[in-house]
């Protein structure tokens, strides 16, 4: 389905106040890097990459995946087993890295469980459950196909399943949201959580994203002619597509009276207003979206050290985004896309992003590209392909999904 | 917490048989539901064969939204939107898994690119030209209730007004004794911060409760859809106000006072069917 854009002119400039800085007092992700911050950081440091030919399913689709080991063979704890799904189980994992369940404990026991809210991002959910159920149905008492008896559990076949199991998990009982809007999902959350507790809903809040390599998006992205069969080389002049990963990690922020530390510091949200799965030929949401979180964040493009790019690697979302940046900033960032490294995470991009620039304000660590040796024509001096090493002090991060859904996030050390 | 408020601009609402805020208004208020009315939205954002083409949610979506901005007289292209849904689209669902579970590599990227949660959200900010943000959220049977909210604290950090829209479709194939939801039901609220004559103002704060499921004249009838649990709220505007409490979590609810100005305070009369849009 497609429909042109209605016909507008440049949209007005619109100036979003500034906002109060929320400290980030635990991250973490778990990737086809591996488990937990040092994983991460130490694969990205040595630029050692984490897609394999991919191994996923029956039916295996000739391209290369970024699949999180161990899934398979560790269910959730006998409690929590009503929530049990590939899904849940990277949840579960994910926050069981980098002390983030110690933390959350902590936040429940200052704040009180009320008082902490989870505002978590996923693309699919746990739609791999539903795919299974389809996959092995039953002739039902009434003659009609019905799902396996261990599968009619309602709650994984819906898009709330990570937001109620990680909110029974925790025991948490804040406001609990899941934030559906693809691949923009976990940085969404971000901008959302800032939001109930400015506004006096909560003190602290869990965010993050969990997404899993499910028949829906291998098929889905290959039936849209976006998977590239090789590892995907973003920005790179030969690139080809984009390569799928799963992956979840997760951020606790709180509302803060001293100095912040490392903290969130602007967000930006911003619609296309284009097509559903293509960008818009200018990258007029991405500069929307960028711009709002600098001027939340009180801050010049030239104030940023280091900006994590969606990235994806297919042709045409490289190609904009690289002359948004162009337009945006001074030749002296440092811009890069870290698909190469994880495939491209859907959902859970905006989260693993986010600590990839986390990482970045700690350890200063600045990641270049992987798989990609000839530069697109319309990148800048801004898109990097080399690793860079250097104490930073802001970091943004970029997050575009389909619909035309854009964010972009701000961090600070 | 100090309650969050809100003007209720404009009301926009479909439901099988009512195919508008004024036949739900006026059923509430005791009339029969419409007769010949459509089995489907026709949503006029579209173009006229994209409403035909369009997926039962997103013309369910769209249909409501707009109705919403036109009772405010707000562009559509002005508001920042929340899409509140539980489950998305249930038959884009049944068809991407029958699909997959045949022939995984005949997947239609029309359908695919449908079937994410976002998808009306999509459609509505290319339709209206709407750059503006937008957000897809489910909280399963909490979804309208913490879509409520974040439209009050998107308000609360300086937008001027801001798009609510509550839907759900139905549930076929093997998915739909799983998932359970019955019919079209939507309902979309332009909030704004400042007050306006003739208008309802809402003050929504958390309080301690765990809320029995309505028993009103539109829950008796769109009861089984999975966005039923927004239809307190609307039946309350449609008497005129009052207290309704939306659950929004175990022991956990959201609270919503309605108050609707009264004619000499603004020293203007009621407009017959203000809320009618």
């Amino acid at each position: 389905m497609h429909f042109a854009s209605s016909p507008q002119g440049s949209p007005e400039p619109r100036r979003p106040l500034a906002i109060r800085p929320l400290s980030i007092t635990a991250y973490t992700a778990t990737t086809a890097l591996g488990r937990g911050r040092a994983a991460q950081l130490d694969a990205l440091r040595a630029r050692r990459g984490g897609l394999r030919p991919n191994d996923f399913g029956d039916d295996r689709l000739d391209c290369w995946i970024g699949r999180v080991d161990g899934l398979e063979s560790d269910p959730l704890p006998a409690p929590l087993a009503h929530w049990d799904c590939r899904n849940n189980r990277l949840a579960w994992l994910a926050l069981h890295q980098d002390g983030m369940f110690e933390a959350v404990n902590a936040a429940r026991e200052r704040f009180g469980a009320d008082r902490v809210a989870i505002v978590l991002g996923t693309s699919t959910a746990s739609i791999g459950a539903s795919e299974e159920a389809y996959a092995r149905l039953e002739d039902g008492a009434d003659g009609q196909p019905t799902f396996p008896a261990d599968l009619q559990r309602p709650i994984v076949h819906t898009p709330h399943s990570l937001g109620d199991f990680v909110q029974h998990a925790t025991g948490l009982r804040g406001p609990c949201v899941t934030v559906a809007t693809a691949c923009s999902s976990s940085a969404k959350v971000f901008a959302q959580a800032a939001r109930l507790i400015a506004a006096g809903l909560a003190d602290a809040a869990l965010v993050g994203g969990v997404d899993t390599l499910c028949g829906s998006v291998l098929f889905g992205f290959n039936s849209l002619g976006l998977v590239s069969q090789a590892p995907c080389k973003p920005f790179d002049a030969a690139r080809d597509g984009l390569s799928l990963g799963e992956a979840g990690g997760f951020a606790l922020l709180e509302r803060t009276e001293g100095a912040p530390g490392l903290s969130l510091r602007g967000y930006g949200e911003s619609s296309d207003a284009h097509h559903m799965s293509a960008p818009h030929p200018e990258g007029l949401g991405a500069r929307l979206a960028m711009g709002d979180a600098l001027a939340r964040a009180g801050l010049s493009p030239a104030d940023i050290d280091y900006l994590n790019l969606h990235g994806t690697a297919t042709p045409a979302n490289d190609t904009i985004e690289a002359q948004a940046v162009a337009t945006l900033f001074p030749d002296t960032l440092h811009a890069s896309s870290t698909k190469g490294w994880t495939g491209h995470t859907l959902g859970a991009a905006g989260i693993v992003e986010s600590v990839v620039a986390l990482l970045a304000l700690e350890h200063g660590v600045l990641p270049g590209i992987l798989n990609s040796a000839e530069r697109d024509g319309a990148c800048g001096p801004q898109i990097q392909f080399d690793n860079a090493e250097r104490t930073i002090r802001y970091a943004m991060n970029n997050s575009f999904g389909f619909g035309g859904n854009n964010c972009s996030l701000v961090f600070a050390a | 917490m100090t309650p969050l408020t809100a003007t209720v601009q404009g009301i926009g609402f479909w439901a099988n048989g009512l195919p508008d805020w004024a036949a739900a208004r006026a059923y509430v208020l005791g009339a029969a539901r419409v007769d010949g009315a459509p089995a489907r939205p026709s949503p006029q954002l579209l173009a006229p064969n994209e409403r035909r083409r369009a997926p039962d949610t997103v013309a369910l979506a769209l249909d409501v939204a707009l109705a919403a901005c036109e009772a405010a007289g707000r562009a559509p292209q002005d508001l920042p939107s929340i899409f509140a849904s539980t489950h998305g689209d249930l038959g884009i669902t049944d068809y991407m898994c029958s699909t997959l579970a045949e022939n995984p590599r005949a997947v239609s990227p029309t359908r695919f690119h449908n079937s994410v949660h976002n998808a009306a959200a999509g459609y509505w900010t290319i339709g209206a030209g709407c750059t503006q943000s937008t957000t897809a959220l489910s909280a399963y049977d909490a979804t309208f209730a913490e879509g409520l909210i974040e439209a009050l604290v998107q308000l609360h950090a300086g937008q001027d007004a801001v798009l609510l829209v509550g839907y759900d479709g139905h549930a076929g194939g093997p998915l739909g004794p799983i998932a359970r939801s019955e019919g079209l039901l939507g309902g979309a609220l332009v909030l704004s911060s400042e007050a306006h004559a003739n208008a309802p103002r809402i003050s929504v704060d958390i309080v301690p409760l765990t809320v029995e499921p309505g028993h009103g004249r539109l829950t008796q009838l769109a009861g089984r859809n999975a966005m039923a649990p927004m239809l307190p709220l609307f039946e309350a505007l449609a008497l005129g106000g009052g207290d309704v409490v939306l659950q929004s979590g175990q022991n956990r609810a959201v609270r919503v006072r309605i108050s609707v100005p009264s004619p000499a305070a603004h020293g203007a009369p009621v407009a017959a069917g203000a809320l009618d849009g």
